[in-house]
């Protein structure tokens, strides 16, 4: 069968990994079920063939299921992963959720609990398509779709989009974009870094009538502009312009990669590391890049394995403040790490939140 | 289809350490108020992590006071002292109880 699904059940419980393993196998897209008694042994099957989807029990000996999530969701971000338990305890729940579960189910005791389960199950196989990136809300349309249909349809709304641990506003007036809003850019600005992301969530709130105007242009002129300010820096990427910037001088050059992140409030140094180590890492604003690379890869793999002892999940990021200057630390999986160095006046919780915004452009 | 009983599995779930302790230069702990159920050797572990954290920054020339590491479930929130440091542990309550 074409694009079999293939699940992988984890359960201590032989008697549970049989029922549920027959019960799943009898779903009409009729997925390949493996069962594995133990975390160890799942990851190893994790990581020796692709799986659409974990099912896990929470309580287990030696390495328990909270355990097992915050290593699985760091190596496998594109997993779908249910918790299937007996274990009714909220915090729990809400520490599964956190680690990045798509569902928490409690264990079914009846035959429309088990039906219940199963229609669960076989509706968040079908929805591949949110792999795929677009935006969820309406069916997986771009953005560019959504403002549109606003604009076109003459209607007034708020569109709050959010990625991630990021998010941004879109007022519409009238058929009219009238302003935006994204971290610390407005007007504008924020509208086309809104533009620049390629996936998320949307929301439609209601109007804002009061809103000052700050954008005048017409709508179709900005997505124009937008589309092609995205074009010319896609064409940067793919011709190869990654330049190391000069160390310790002013603004980065156009061509440099680091330039867009340049341009956040109260940067002063900016550091990639790829995933790959032995790729050169590129610096701005910076005197000694390769003493900081090291150290920053030896704090995120530190950090990093600190917190799977301790079942804290993934390390989203790490921030340092100083006397002379702040610094915060992110890392990607397959993008490699990015430290950017703050001014010292910049107040934590802005540091925080304007890391938060550099590291998804980065991404981008 | 009848109620399927759960076996009673080994292995409590463990909870996430919180409170705060105070480590010398070396990442030993000097005083802690960190419950007893969480190991030891755990708290130890942290502590030199974050020493050694502050010290890989000094000799990089990005030398800090404070250090936060945020987790999806957990945050360590460390401040350098004379001598040493304070840690703090605080399990997070997420923003969101409901599925993505």
């Amino acid at each position: 069968m074409a694009n079999q699904h293939k699940i992988l059940l984890l359960d201590d419980d032989e008697q549970i990994l049989e029922l549920y393993q027959e019960l799943l196998r009898a779903l009409p897209s009729q997925p390949e079920v493996r069962v594995s008694n133990s975390g160890a042994r799942a990851i190893a099957l994790l990581e020796s063939e692709p799986f659409s989807l974990l099912i896990t029990d929470l309580r287990m000996p030696k390495m328990d299921g909270l355990q097992v999530l915050a290593i699985v969701r760091r190596k496998y971000p594109q997993l779908r992963i249910i918790v299937l338990t007996g274990v009714l305890d909220e915090e729990y729940r809400s520490r599964a959720y956190a680690l990045g579960v798509d569902m928490f189910w409690q264990k079914p005791g009846n035959g429309e609990e088990f039906k219940m389960f199963n229609d669960c199950i076989e509706s968040l196989l079908d929805r591949e398509a949110l792999s795929e990136g677009g935006f969820r809300g309406m069916q997986s349309k771009s953005l560019v779709d959504l403002i549109q249909l606003e604009c076109l349809s003459q209607s007034s709304a708020v569109l709050q989009i959010s990625r991630g641990a990021v998010s941004g506003r879109i007022w519409v007036q009238e058929g009219q974009i009238i302003d935006a809003a994204a971290g610390s850019f407005s007007g504008e600005e924020a509208f086309k870094e809104i533009l620049s992301w390629k996936s998320g969530n949307f929301e439609l709130k209601p109007a804002d009538p009061d809103r000052p105007r700050s954008i005048h242009h017409s709508a179709q002129g900005l997505l124009l502009d937008s589309a092609q300010a995205l074009d010319e820096e896609r064409n940067k990427k793919s011709s190869g312009e990654t330049s190391l910037a000069p160390e310790g001088t002013g603004p980065a050059s156009a061509n440099s990669a680091l330039a867009p992140l340049t341009r956040f409030e109260g940067v002063e140094f900016l550091l990639t590391m790829p995933a790959d180590e032995k790729a050169p890492c590129d610096s701005w604003g910076l005197e000694n890049a390769r003493e900081a690379a090291d150290w920053a890869r030896a704090t995120q793999k530190r950090l990093g394995e600190l917190g799977e002892k301790i079942g804290a999940g993934a390390l989203a990021q790490v921030t340092g403040f100083g006397l002379q200057r702040h610094w915060a630390l992110s890392g990607h999986v397959r993008k490699g790490l990015l430290c950017a160095g703050f001014r010292r006046t910049l107040p934590k919780e802005k540091v925080e939140e304007t890391m938060k915004h550099i590291f998804t452009k980065w991404v981008a | 289809m009848g109620r399927v009983k759960e076996k009673s599995t080994g292995g409590e779930l463990r909870r996430l350490p919180s409170g705060s302790f105070t480590v010398d230069a070396q990442g030993h702990v000097v005083s802690s108020t960190v419950p007893q159920a969480v190991p030891a050797a755990l708290v130890e572990e942290i502590g030199q992590c974050v020493v050694e954290v502050f010290q890989g920054a000094r000799k990089a020339n990005l030398s800090f006071s404070e250090m936060v590491a945020h987790y999806a479930t957990f945050k360590i929130t460390a401040r350098e002292m004379r001598g040493g440091a304070i840690i703090f542990l605080s399990p997070k309550t997420p923003r969101r109880m409901s599925p993505s």
